[in-house]
């Protein structure tokens, strides 16, 4: 069993540029243009030489790869997709905690 | 071994037309994918799918599969009849994007480490390029609340594919004591470099993915970085102000409830969330106004004594 294993957390303090997003995502730089261009990701930056990416779309990335490998959905269908799950888990939120406030009523 | 019965787990007839196959894997692949599914056992199940496809769409292994199917029932035990494959030549062979090592054993024994062909894209498939750095890993992790609000270490155990010495494509688990860092967030990505697997050659090993997830809490619910919590209180809590404990995910806290709060109140526990160096993460706690039995003949006396002394409408918004 390994112990102190070099990790990195992909949360709102760490940014990257698009030669490094592309080299950790293994996809070519195009696919991340596509993804920009429908809306899928916000880089900040004027250019492709300046853009900088927050951490937190990585993910919004590997989901766009795997339901385009898995599901064959085009890219238009993956950034609905995306917006619609996104929404469902603010629903679910919700619903969870009025399912808590209702459990009172046993009380 | 088990024996797999392919056709139950895409719900289909053995008589099925290779349309109803295509279609009745695209519906369970949609409703299973581990991205939108957020069941404990979609991953799983996504997979099986992906492996009845693989031999279904394809008329040859379909074909081989079905020759033997027939008597045999799903979770029986089972061993492939010696030589059971005579007059089947199999052309999914090679390199294919397909990873059968996510496939079952009982797959693994009929069509063999190399037999997936296109089609089903298991979970982890995202082999893009081929390069002699290992495939990148994906994984869930589940902790509970408490893991991320201090930090934690967890260890967890993966099937991590690797290359024998013949060159064949082979799972072998793996142990990792993992850190979880104070402040995780759901969903959120943890990667651990050079814990993918193994490279071609020389070429250096891929990385591995964590996904938090956490585990259902009894009584907070999670929102990004803050902590939902809803409180219940007595009314008389609620009309004269008072200061009342409150439990976080630390520990219990002291909070103050200012005079006049109603049900749906929002008071804020700062930094009580699930915080980091740098963000803070708070709690929330949403008033919930319990209003106590009238059981004993006082009990009755004091609420009836507030309906005299007291003009309240709890209705008047509704202008009744």
């Amino acid at each position: 069993m390994k112990t102190d294993l070099q990790y990195t957390v992909f949360d709102e303090e760490n940014e990257y540029s698009l030669r490094e997003l592309c080299s950790m995502c293994r996809v070519h730089a195009q696919f991340i243009q596509d993804l920009i261009d429908e809306g899928i990701l916000s880089p900040l930056g004027a250019g492709p030489r300046e853009w900088r990416f927050a951490a937190i779309e990585i993910k919004r990335i590997q989901i766009s790869i795997r339901l385009q490998d898995d599901l064959r959905i085009n890219l238009p269908g993956t950034a609905l997709a995306l917006d619609l799950l996104e929404e469902i888990e603010e629903l679910r939120r919700s619903k969870r905690q009025l399912e808590r406030l209702h459990a009172l009523e046993k009380y | 071994m088990e024996f797999k019965d392919y056709y139950t787990t895409l719900g289909i007839e053995r008589d099925a037309t290779q349309d109803e196959v295509k279609r009745a894997y695209r519906k369970l692949a949609r409703k299973f994918h581990p991205d939108i599914n957020k069941e404990a056992d979609a991953e799983s199940r996504f997979k099986e799918v992906g492996e009845a496809y693989e031999v279904l769409q394809d008329a040859e292994k379909r074909a081989a599969y079905d020759k033997f199917g027939q008597n045999w029932q799903a979770g029986q035990d089972f061993d492939p009849p010696p030589d059971w494959d005579n007059g089947f030549e199999f052309s999914g062979g090679g390199y294919t994007e397909n990873d059968s090592s996510q496939f079952s054993d009982f797959f693994e024994s009929l069509f063999g480490a190399q037999g997936a062909g296109g089609g089903a894209g298991p979970f982890t498939g995202q082999q893009r390029q081929y390069s002699g750095k290992g495939q990148d890993l994906h994984a869930k992790i589940s902790i509970n609340l408490e893991d991320s609000y201090r930090g934690t270490k967890q260890s967890l155990t993966l099937q991590r594919p690797a290359v024998n010495e013949s060159g064949h494509v082979i799972t072998r688990p793996h142990t990792l004591e993992v850190n979880i860092p104070k402040g995780v967030t759901e969903g959120q990505r943890i990667r651990l470099t050079g814990q993918g697997a193994e490279g071609m050659g020389n070429g250096p090993s891929g990385d591995l993915f964590l996904e938090i997830v956490f585990k259902h809490h009894a009584h907070f619910t999670p929102d990004k970085r803050d902590i939902l919590l809803t409180l219940p209180i007595s009314p008389w809590e609620a009309a004269l102000g008072a200061t009342i404990p409150v439990p976080t995910l630390g520990g219990k806290v002291e909070l103050t409830i200012p005079a006049g709060s109603q049900t749906g109140k929002k008071l804020r526990l700062k930094g009580r969330g699930l915080s980091t160096a740098k963000q803070v993460g708070n709690q929330y706690v949403t008033l919930a106004i319990m209003v106590p039995k009238a059981e004993t003949e006082t009990e009755t006396e004091l609420f009836r004594n507030m309906e005299k002394q007291m003009s309240f409408n709890p209705r008047s918004n509704l202008g009744v």
